[in-house]
């Protein structure tokens, strides 16, 4: 007889009796409201310095290349960067390559900017490029000439010198910028930032990405890109090392990913548990039918 | 019978506790408030797409066509009015956007720039022509000039930060100095770095028998790559359970708020 794969605890177990489990992990920490301190990455020590030694005034494109699907992972760093960039006093230019993240920058120029910094005003202080079809083509488009790349901003007012939007005097293109911040869940996203804005034109990039994604883009830390978020813990780590820097963050708005990694913790467990079961399950059985033969 | 009698038990408790929510006024009501009305939409999705943990049904079918739907039509909106219309218009004809939709936009564009944007506007038509009974040949004269842009602009970038710079990335020096002194934790660092590059590659290599001292790096590359595979493995899961956390946030907290 065929020995089983560990694939095959179902047999034992059931696949519903695991879904069941993963929902009890996630669920649970959140009633109990379990969470961890997070200790930062030397990459996210990295990635949050390069932000720190921004000047006041200093010009950042910040990409929103994911859409609600994704959500989860990326609100939260894409709520840190907009946080801190803020606080800094940055320029920033967002935009987004994704056509559903355009949803995603209004929220958090509502969310973050408005509310939580109503002295940063629109047109000066930041503006919503909004949504580009094109894909790196749009990129490469903005190295040469970022007006033409996005000829008006969400509201239809012109980026050029007749469109009352002061914080565009003086940009011709992706190579006046001090840095490129991306967070990206995908294709196109912080490989194509690197690959056609931040290497040719030589502008520092750090990003944000999705966990999936984040193992395929770390070769290119740090000599193409300063550092990457991957997905929710970096996420953490980060919000983690604002509230240290900057202890009046600390509300329930600035710890989602915080609070986010105690169930991802505990479902993490579940998960090692689970192939562990399933192996001994498995070596116990082909013990066993070994025996028999 | 056990299978249909755990889907009664479960939706009618989740249907009990919405029903007790709703009226205890905890919850919004969706008749009242417009934005309680999409909560109430996004959690009814939500559960018809989770709902397929327990098998393919017509609720999760209908759910996943919504979205097709609704995603598709959000996209070919979003293209034309951020797009066609500021882009393509806004050069071949300014005139048009800012009378009719109010943009503003240069109106000083020179004759020159305007004739040129008749090539992406033929260009486009044309892609459209492979609905027509004969024009699916002229169809593909914009799919090869898509094709091949696409090509070009990507095996130059490719080249320049894949291809060359990620060589350049992997010549690092086996022993960092720091302060006078070795660096224990680069050094090491940088020795897993480049052994388990060349261990990769020699997995990789298929000219010669893999015996002797290439059998013994081939063998490790074996478990560079299975370590790395592990590694990817860990990332997916905790982005698959981000998002596990994000809806169960959703119907917990912002829908049937119990938490």
């Amino acid at each position: 007889m065929r020995s089983r794969g560990p694939h095959e605890v179902e047999g034992v177990v059931g696949r519903r009796v695991i879904y069941a489990l993963m929902l009890l992990a996630v669920v649970a920490p959140m009633v109990w409201r379990i969470s961890f301190k997070e200790r930062p990455s030397a990459m996210t020590r990295d990635i949050f310095a390069a932000i720190e030694a921004l000047p006041p005034g200093a010009r950042v494109v910040l990409s929103y290349d994911f859409d609600p699907a994704s959500e989860p992972e990326m609100k939260p760093m894409g709520d840190a960067f907009s946080r801190h960039l803020a606080l800094k006093q940055a320029r920033i230019f967002y935009l987004t390559l994704w056509p559903l993240g355009q949803g995603e920058i209004d929220m958090v120029t509502r969310r973050v900017l408005a509310s939580e910094y109503p002295e940063y005003r629109y047109g000066t202080d930041y503006v919503n490029l909004g949504f580009m079809s094109g894909n790196e083509g749009v990129i490469s488009v903005a190295m040469t000439d970022l007006k033409k790349g996005f000829p008006t901003d969400v509201h239809n007012a012109s980026t050029g010198v007749d469109g009352g939007l002061s914080i565009m005097r003086g940009i011709d293109n992706l190579r006046n910028m001090d840095l490129i911040v991306d967070v990206a869940a995908g294709y196109p996203g912080l490989r194509e930032w690197i690959q056609y804005a931040a290497v040719p034109g030589r502008i520092p990039i750090i990003g944000g990405s999705s966990a999936v994604k984040s193992p395929e883009l770390f070769p290119y830390v740090p000599a193409q890109c300063l550092g990457i978020l991957a997905g929710i813990k970096g996420a953490a780590e980060y919000e983690q090392l604002l509230l240290e820097r900057y202890p009046h963050f600390d509300r329930p708005e600035s710890r989602v990913a915080l609070e986010r990694m105690g169930p991802q913790t505990v479902a993490h467990l579940v998960v090692m548990l689970l192939i562990i079961a399933g192996n001994m399950i498995h070596l116990t059985r082909r013990r066993r039918e070994g025996g028999a033969a | 019978m056990t299978r249909r009698l755990a889907i009664a038990i479960v939706s009618l408790s989740l249907l009990l506790l919405v029903l007790i929510r709703a009226s205890t006024g905890v919850m919004a009501n969706p008749f009242n408030d417009p934005r309680a009305l999409g909560s109430w939409t996004a959690a009814f999705f939500t559960l018809c797409m989770l709902s397929f943990l327990y098998g393919d049904n017509p609720f999760f079918r209908f759910a996943e066509h919504v979205f097709v739907g609704v995603s598709a039509a959000y996209w070919m909106i979003m293209a034309f009015w951020r797009a066609i219309v500021p882009n393509l218009l806004g050069n071949l004809a300014p005139e048009i956007p800012v009378a009719l939709f109010g943009m503003q936009l240069p109106l000083d564009v020179p004759l020159t720039q305007r004739l040129i944007y008749v090539v992406p506007l033929v260009l486009g038509l044309l892609l459209l022509a492979r609905f027509l009974p004969r024009g699916r040949t002229l169809s593909t004269w914009a799919l090869a000039f898509t094709v091949g842009t696409t090509a070009g602009l990507r095996l130059v970038s490719y080249l320049a930060t894949d291809f060359m710079a990620q060589i350049s990335n992997s010549l690092q020096p086996l022993i960092v100095l720091r302060d006078g002194g070795i660096d224990p934790g680069r050094t090491f660092s940088a020795v897993i770095l480049i052994g388990g590059l060349l261990c990769s590659l020699a997995y990789f290599y298929f000219s010669r028998e893999r015996r002797g001292a290439l059998g013994v790096a081939s063998r490790i590359g074996i478990w560079v790559l299975m370590v790395t595979f592990g590694a990817g493995f860990g990332f997916t899961v905790m982005g698959r359970v981000a998002l596990l956390v994000g809806r169960m946030e959703f119907l917990l907290r912002d829908w049937l708020r119990v938490l």
